[in-house]
């Protein structure tokens, strides 16, 4: 059976190491959180802090404290607060060792989408673009095929990228993949899903 | 060297025009200067360019200003929570230059140490380097991105001393110190002005020298997605 969205995030967690300083995107991403275990981790917000706690209890929301998604959020005996540029200095630096994001497409070498779809609504990419190009690890999580049953993994991108030959491994409902010279090297399938479901999921080339 | 104002509007007397550079503090409605934008509405100042990492929402932050159409251009990384913005923007309204937020950043920064371009890998391989001058160095590709130079700054500090030495509290921090930096001239309102002397000199996250005006506002702090945990056992 695929993996679902928290076994997805718990997939991802296992990606972790103890000591590691690490971003988290919006969506499942976030959900990894929930399964560091005993394994000590510090989640930075690029708004500008380093050990990112749990939602605050109703009644105890602080308008100064935000996640980068905007959502009210808690301080940990860890945390250290700094401004933006310093933020992105400590991402583009290499100082984070990981990021774990969502993702529209993938390519077989590295690139990524998931910031915007000609012809409709543009947001921006925020700090997609600066997570990918200076992060030590890029893993990216998401569904193997879209609503349309279409591959999610691609030889090439046809979307706006944004980041080229940045990602380094792909966590999907159907399993792990790892990009390396000449394409994707299948690590793990999920359970009851064979290798052979993930190809035929797969535009991408398979080692 | 007096800097303190008795309100946002005579703080920002004689600094406002058609068709200025703004470089604007605040993530989200996190740390916004929500006094200086309530007067650069009433000022009627129209043609505005700024350099904000959002457009705030339609009835609060830059979206006040939005309503009134005096807003040209924005220069942000993330604009997806205002519909005005985005009424405007899709009928060709308004301009909008997408920055990688870590990009705009280090551009106000930049612009505020005195340094006209930086090399970044952000954005190697996207739109955003399309055009731009790609210099490599030890094998890795880089895009060079300019830095900011604004004729004003609009930002919001926790607290302040009557010098303009600021101290910002928790992640209402994030664009105030480096849009502070970047502008020509500084106003900057803060939740209380404390007599100079009574902040720790070690505390200072921002020294006065980047802070040219300053006022004590009262500020509405809107949370923009509320979301809690629910306490065990309840």
């Amino acid at each position: 059976m695929p993996w679902d969205r928290n076994q997805m995030a718990e997939r991802a967690a296992q990606e972790l190491e103890d000591g590691m300083y690490v971003n988290l995107g919006i969506g499942i991403p976030t959900l990894v959180a929930n399964y560091v275990g005993d394994k000590d981790i510090t989640l930075q917000s690029e708004n500008g802090m380093l050990g990112m706690g749990p939602f605050p209890f109703e009644g105890e929301e602080d308008p100064d404290l935000i996640n980068a998604g905007k959502q009210t959020i808690t301080e940990m005996d860890r945390t250290a607060y700094f401004d933006s540029a310093q933020s992105f200095g400590m991402i583009r630096g290499g100082k984070i060792a990981a990021a774990i994001l969502g993702a529209m497409e993938v390519a077989e070498n590295g690139d990524l989408a998931n910031w915007m779809i000609p012809g409709k609504l543009v947001k921006g990419m925020g700090g997609a673009m600066d997570l990918v190009a200076g992060v030590g690890r890029v893993v990216v999580v998401m569904d193997h095929t879209n609503k349309h049953g279409a591959s999610k993994v691609l030889k090439e991108c046809t979307l706006p990228l944004t980041g080229a030959g940045v990602v380094d491994l792909i966590i999907s409902n159907l399993g792990v993949l790892e990009v390396v010279e000449g394409g994707l090297r299948i690590v793990e399938t999920a359970p009851d899903v064979t290798e052979d479901d993930i190809r035929a999921a797969t535009e991408a080339t398979i080692l | 060297m007096k800097k303190i104002y008795a309100n946002a509007t005579e703080a920002l007397d004689g600094l406002l025009r058609d068709d200025m550079l703004i470089a604007a503090g605040g993530f989200g409605l996190c740390g916004i200067p929500e006094r200086l934008l309530e007067a650069i509405k009433e000022s009627g100042v129209k043609d505005l360019t700024f350099a904000s990492n959002n457009a705030g929402v339609d009835d609060f932050g830059i979206g006040i200003l939005l309503q009134t159409r005096q807003v040209k251009k924005m220069m942000s990384s993330y604009v997806g929570e205002n519909d005005e913005f985005m009424r405007q923007y899709l009928a060709g309204e308004l301009e909008i230059e997408f920055n990688p937020q870590g990009t705009l950043a280090e551009r106000m920064r930049a612009g505020g140490c005195g340094i006209p371009g930086f090399y970044t890998k952000t954005g190697v391989g996207t739109q955003v380097a399309e055009g731009k001058e790609l210099k490599d160095f030890d094998g890795e590709t880089y895009v060079l991105e300019e830095g900011i130079f604004a004729d004003l700054s609009i930002v919001k500090a926790w607290k302040a001393d009557e010098t303009g030495n600021a101290i910002f509290r928790k992640t209402a921090r994030n664009f105030n110190p480096p849009a502070a930096m970047c502008g020509k001239v500084c106003v900057m309102e803060v939740e209380e002005i404390v007599p100079t002397g009574s902040l720790d000199p070690d505390h200072i996250h921002l020294p006065g020298i980047y802070v040219h005006r300053l006022i004590q506002g009262e500020h509405e702090k809107r949370i923009e997605q509320r979301t809690v945990r629910q306490k065990e056992g309840a």
